[in-house]
């Protein structure tokens, strides 16, 4: 009896406030939806459109070609070699640094060690801006002069810089870009490892369970939701990556390293095509489109119910 | 209880030095070219390109002096900052209340909006760049470093906003309640019942869209165009640019460049680690 009036009293105090704060709540909501309306809803609508026109990103003339813009990425080999190195770039991402980060952190949440220390020197690299990384990495390393490359090729090493090679330049830039990467990685499942249950931990304990054996029935269960996530974080990153990509070989040497965002903007900038620069933002925004099903539809649950 | 004792006391398996020994080597990975630099920022150009893992024979400080005035670091850190700030009190206005209505669920529309803002979670900043570019040209805001900060808080909007809205949500119901039963109006109760209790994740947004707007490299560097307006981090590609024969300058500019962010970075860690994580993980 007395649970029911308290039940009705709150659903009372909802619908009067309904009434008097609607308009309050509308207000509330316009910053978040002019800003992202104006800067980003409204562009990427105009992107779409000018996919299909012969914009040069200067004038207003907006000729309606249809298809044209993307019949000819389709037969321009860079578009393709673009599209390859984003899947291997994917690849590259969603394991290696994967890897490495699941081994630290099961290994700090395991024996109780470095979620302090370890944790903040393993996150300096992610603090710092690419720009600075990438010139670090290009001068104090692969620099056949000055970096530790040139050091140890003039000590007689067989060694030269990845980034020249047509085969490794596109895993010379990854490594640099994982190297900053994966302490993130590593802070975000510690941070889920911390929430497996104590009892699951001691119970497979005491059941005499090996190190690999709890880390597969025990936390890789309770993260897997994270885990997940990060995966499609992951994927859906690696095909709008440009950062590391451009500041360290600009796409080159002779588009080994191009992927859809370097070539949609060299399009745009050099060759002032935007009208086709924007056919391969369509294409990455499709790809963006799949992995964000995806994530939606994962988070859907914890944000909409 | 026993268990622990026997952990903390002098038999540690051999598997637990083993954990040292990795977790040390992925530290080693990770500060190696960062050491390498500070070392070599104190160094002359001929010293490093001999050998570029000795210690300097003597130290030379004025490097960072001359590369600060040879840089224009001060007109850079001077950008960013105006960049970042703006960026944050965007970001934060901007979360602190979409947060706060998805989180209340009291317009007809959060549904739209949620979804909405979680698909701008994935968008690629190609999809809107290049007529934003052309609007900026437009409204003649290139290199406009205020307008550069709120475009760059408004592609970061969507996390900030569910990272607040998760905070908006552990406020305990009764004490908005109250706040009303006293007569207050509903935004009376968002600023001043709700806000101030939500401020830990506000410091927390703050920390998230500060560390991202310093860093920003794409956006920043197709609207600011001219060298007056570079951010610093632009600034510091732009030496690298114009003084590649001389490393002590580079690696002097690197430090200048990775210090202030590690200071930052220590005196907030707790801040950085839970907006990250917070972002993420899912309860």
């Amino acid at each position: 009896m007395e649970m029911k009036t308290v039940k009705i009293k709150k659903e009372k105090g909802v619908n009067r406030h309904k009434r008097a704060g609607t308009l309050t709540y509308h207000l509330l909501s316009l910053p978040a939806v002019l800003l992202s309306g104006l800067i980003i809803l409204i562009p990427a609508v105009q992107t779409i459109y000018s996919a299909f026109t012969t914009w040069n990103g200067i004038s207003d003339d907006k000729v309606w070609v249809g298809l044209q813009n993307f019949r000819e990425l389709f037969q321009d080999w860079v578009f393709w070699r673009a599209v390859m190195n984003n899947l291997k770039w994917t690849m590259l991402f969603v394991t290696v640094p994967v890897m490495i980060a699941m081994t630290a952190a099961v290994i700090m949440a395991r024996f109780h060690i470095g979620s302090k220390s370890f944790q903040a020197v393993y996150l300096i690299p992610y603090l710092l801006a690419p720009t600075t990384n990438a010139i670090i990495w290009l001068n104090m390393i692969f620099s056949p002069n000055g970096g530790l490359i040139g050091f140890m090729q003039k000590l007689g090493w067989q060694l030269t810089s990845p980034l020249g090679n047509l085969d490794t330049a596109l895993i010379g830039v990854a490594m640099v870009d994982i190297w900053h990467y994966w302490g993130f990685l590593t802070v975000i499942y510690l941070a889920a490892l911390r929430q497996t249950p104590g009892d699951q931990i001691e119970a497979a304990a005491i059941e005499g369970a090996s190190g690999w054996q709890t880390f597969y029935y025990v936390y890789l269960p309770n993260i897997m939701p994270t885990v997940r996530l990060m995966f499609i974080l992951i994927t859906i990153y690696s095909f709008c990556t440009y950062d590391y990509i451009y500041l360290m070989t600009s796409g080159g040497p002779a588009h080994a390293t191009e992927v859809l965002s370097t070539y949609a903007y060299s399009m745009a900038f050099s060759a002032f095509k935007f009208g086709k620069a924007a056919a391969v933002s369509l294409v990455i925004g499709v790809f963006g489109c799949i992995a964000a099903f995806f994530y939606t539809w994962f988070s859907r649950k914890e944000a909409l119910e | 209880m026993a268990d622990k004792v026997k952990k903390k006391g002098t038999h540690r398996p051999k598997s637990f030095w083993v954990a040292i020994l990795v977790l040390s080597l992925l530290a080693f990975l990770s500060l190696a070219p960062l050491v390498l630099v500070l070392i070599n920022s104190i160094k002359t150009h001929s010293e490093i390109l001999k050998n570029p893992l000795s210690f300097p024979q003597k130290i030379h400080f004025e490097n960072f002096s001359y590369t600060w005035e040879v840089g224009r670091f001060g007109e850079g850190f001077i950008n960013s900052v105006k960049l970042t700030f703006t960026a944050i009190v965007t970001g934060v206005i901007g979360s602190s209340t979409m947060g706060y209505v998805l989180a209340t669920r009291r317009v007809k529309t959060w549904k739209i909006l949620t979804l909405y803002f979680m698909i701008c979670t994935t968008v690629p900043l190609q999809m809107f760049m290049l007529p934003l570019y052309s609007l900026f040209v437009k409204a003649h805001l290139i290199g406009n470093v205020f307008a550069v900060g709120a475009a760059i808080a408004a592609w970061n909007l969507p996390m900030p906003i569910f990272l607040m809205r998760t905070y908006y949500l552990k406020v305990p119901y009764e004490l908005e309640e109250a706040a009303r039963i006293d007569g207050a109006s509903t935004f009376q109760v968002f600023l001043k019942v709700v806000m101030p209790i939500v401020s830990p994740g506000i410091v927390t947004v703050a920390c998230i869209v500060g560390l991202f707007s310093w860093n920003e490299y794409l956006l920043s560097t197709t609207l600011l165009q001219s060298e007056k307006n570079f951010t610093a981090t632009l600034k510091f590609l732009n030496l690298n640019g114009s003084f590649s024969r001389d490393y002590s300058v580079i690696m002097s500019g690197a430090v200048i460049m990775v210090l202030p962010m590690i200071i930052v970075f220590l005196l907030l860690q707790k801040k950085f680690i839970e907006g990250m994580a917070g972002g993420a993980v899912k309860g």
